[in-house]
């Protein structure tokens, strides 16, 4: 294993596991000419040693593309990642390998996760051909062990083609792969969206465990704020590829500074409150070049807004993009159009 | 309050190579007039095969048996050709999924044309366009949009725009197959305020609302019913399934949902152990024996189907624990 928390900047705690710094994606679209995409636009956070971090995100607002972008699926266009200090673009061969035994991905459709002409037991095989083949010896019971782990008995489970098992036990299949890989940070994009309700718990427990008994970290990608908020220590809010809001998740859901963040709070359909009868949502019709992300549809939009906000610490843990939030005040409120969110 | 479906003992069944699949397995209830009724469930508790059975039973569902009453006429025995005159105009559907629901070769204008004339055919091109105008105007959706390809549009604006189209003859009762379900929590609130609208408007009498989260039947439904496997296990009102729930699968089902205010570090919720039975092979008896934490009788759950029974007026359960000839067995 590499050496925890040397960086450059020298003042960093020991026990960041993952830093992204100024991280930004740009997707170009469009054979000729094109238009591009700004999908991740310059964010900086950390994921610490036995954290479980929520991106919470509406669609499009660019969590996945985070996501993808720490499993190395995809490559930054500026900022880096670094993965115990070490800049993870420079990895290769034995050392790229050894990062993904430790930073691991499961993405929201178990059935597409497995090839459906296999019996579930190939994602264990596969394993042990390429990264385990030192414990082949004990793979059995390795196997059953992990099983174990995510509440899963391997007689139900093994010699099983996908289609005969839940998605729920599909999901917990491959987190119990990670604990054979002794893996650290769990990319879990939308991992249990589409659970239901009565087994969807169980596998957010699962994540409370290996945060508590193995140390591990999982950046827990979701549109479902119920669920950040049961799970996660942090949160972080993603609107049009900028964080606006990010910190402590009981600071976050209790106290929320952003004017996004309170609009997707009030959104969260909950049972024993109501709705309250929404405003018609008001589109100003422009996002200011290099202005605030939420310019558009924000209730307390000023002319300052039209440069863009950075994230500042409000409280302790608790940082937020937002001018309204800071206090700045202006006489120059500005008038929304007439027209619809569309 | 008049009834104005009325389904009996209604069972619809998927005919496999296997056997037959008993999704929908003798099913009761009724949705009132000027209702939202919600129905939850799990996948594969058989909420969507029976909203879309009761538009139009394509194999390889099959009927089975019982009936479906909407407006005095028995629409599960409806020929081909008699339920294509209802369908739109007295009983409609959002389907899941409804995004995909649109030709792409088509311009929206015309999608809405050719599907209103044929069934009124007195109305004029310019009427029907006009009146699917104003309607998109209603909901923040421009009128040029009739003159855009459904892939021009974005997945909210699609879902608008079927949910328009699916009620623009008025139908007495439109069913809402799990709209919200893909959507971000904005658009689920504003779904689901449309759909008010709609109502209070009265281009709909009654909405049958099909989704599995019940926090959104907490916003919009006036009664729920809950199903597990093929059966209905409880009907009551909002209210009362969310604050008391009877049966054992409704608590546990409520008590597993994340509220806000809950979290890991203080207090863990539990899910339901185990997982629903094949209904391929369903069990002889309650079908919810296998999980159930309570069993009052287990010789009679194992064996015996509780019947829905009134247990106070207008709550239904499913549930030997409810049932009057079990009073004496504890």
């Amino acid at each position: 294993m590499s050496r925890a928390g040397h960086t450059q900047k020298g003042m960093i705690k020991m026990d960041e596991l993952i830093q992204v710094q100024n991280l930004t994606k740009i997707f170009k679209s469009g054979l000729v000419g094109g238009y591009f995409t700004t999908a991740v636009d310059d964010i900086s956070f950390d994921i610490h040693k036995s954290e479980i971090i929520s991106l919470v995100g509406e669609s499009g607002s660019g969590k996945t593309t985070v996501g993808r972008l720490i499993l190395r699926l995809l490559k930054p266009s500026l900022g880096k990642i670094t993965y115990e200090g070490i800049d993870i673009s420079t990895l290769r061969g034995k050392k790229l390998k050894e990062y993904y035994k430790h930073v691991q991905g499961i993405f929201q459709d178990p059935f597409a996760s497995f090839n459906p002409i296999f019996k579930v037991d190939r994602v264990f095989d596969l394993l042990f051909d390429s990264y385990l083949k030192d414990k082949v010896g004990k793979k059995n019971d390795l196997i059953v062990e992990s099983l174990e782990k995510v509440g899963l008995n391997s007689l139900d489970i093994l010699g099983k083609y996908p289609h005969q098992l839940s998605g729920g036990q599909l999901q917990r299949i491959l987190i119990a792969r990670t604990f054979l890989l002794d893996t650290k940070l769990l990319i879990a994009d939308e991992l249990i969206s589409m659970l239901d309700a009565s087994t969807r718990v169980d596998v957010l427990n699962i994540l409370g465990n290996l945060r508590d008994k193995e140390k591990m970290s999982v950046l827990f990608i979701t549109h479902d704020l119920s669920l950040g908020y049961y799970i996660s220590d942090t949160t972080m809010i993603m609107y049009m590829g900028n964080l606006v809001e990010f910190g402590k998740t009981k600071l976050v859901f209790d106290n929320p500074l952003h004017p996004y963040t309170r609009m997707l709070l009030s959104s969260v359909p909950e049972i024993g409150r109501k709705w309250k009868k929404s405003e018609l949502e008001m589109k100003r019709g422009e996002v200011p070049i290099g202005g605030c992300p939420y310019f558009d549809r924000c209730p307390l939009a000023m002319d300052v807004c039209r440069k863009k906000p950075i994230l500042k610490e409000l409280e302790k843990d608790h940082k937020v993009a937002c001018y309204a939030a800071e206090g700045v005040k202006s006489d120059d409120s500005i008038p929304v159009g007439k027209s619809h969110n569309s | 309050m008049a009834k104005l479906l009325d389904v009996k003992d209604y069972k619809v069944y998927y005919q496999t190579l296997k056997g037959q699949v008993k999704a929908v397995d003798g099913v009761n209830f009724f949705v009132n007039e000027d209702e939202v009724f919600g129905i939850a469930g799990e996948s594969g508790c058989g909420k969507s095969t029976l909203g879309n059975s009761l538009i139009y039973l394509k194999a390889p569902m099959r009927y089975a048996g019982g009936s479906a009453i909407l407006d005095e006429n028995d629409i599960s025995k409806f020929t081909d050709e008699r339920m294509r005159k209802m369908r739109f105009e007295k009983i409609s559907i959002i389907p899941q999924f409804a995004m995909d629901a649109m030709s792409p070769t088509k311009k929206i204008k015309n999608i809405v044309v050719d599907l209103v004339k044929e069934h009124d055919k007195k109305m004029s091109e310019k009427d029907i366009i006009d009146l699917a105008i104003e309607r998109f105007k209603m909901i923040g959706l421009s009128g040029n949009v009739m003159n855009m390809y459904s892939i021009e549009l974005s997945g909210g604006m699609k879902q608008r725009v079927v949910m328009v189209i699916s009620t623009l003859l008025n139908p007495r009762i439109l069913i809402a197959d799990e709209i919200t379900s893909a959507l971000d929590v904005s658009s689920q609130k504003f779904s689901v305020e449309m759909l008010e609208e709609f109502k209070d408007k009265q281009f709909v009498s009654s909405v049958i609302f099909i989704t599995h989260d019940i926090s959104v039947l907490y916003q919009i439904a006036d009664r729920i019913m809950i199903m597990y496997a093929g059966h209905v296990v409880e009907i009551a009102n909002t209210e009362d399934i969310v604050s008391k729930p009877l049966h054992p699968y409704t608590k546990l089902l409520i008590s597993s949902l994340p509220k806000m205010g809950i979290q890991f570090s203080q207090k863990q919720l539990i899910g339901i152990p185990g997982y629903p039975p094949n209904l391929l092979n369903p069990p002889k008896g309650c079908r919810f024996y296998d999980r159930c934490p309570l069993r009052i009788d287990p010789q009679k759950c194992q064996n015996e189907i509780p019947p829905l029974v009134e247990y106070s007026p207008g709550r239904y359960v499913a549930c030997w624990a409810y049932t009057k000839g079990n009073d004496k067995n504890g």
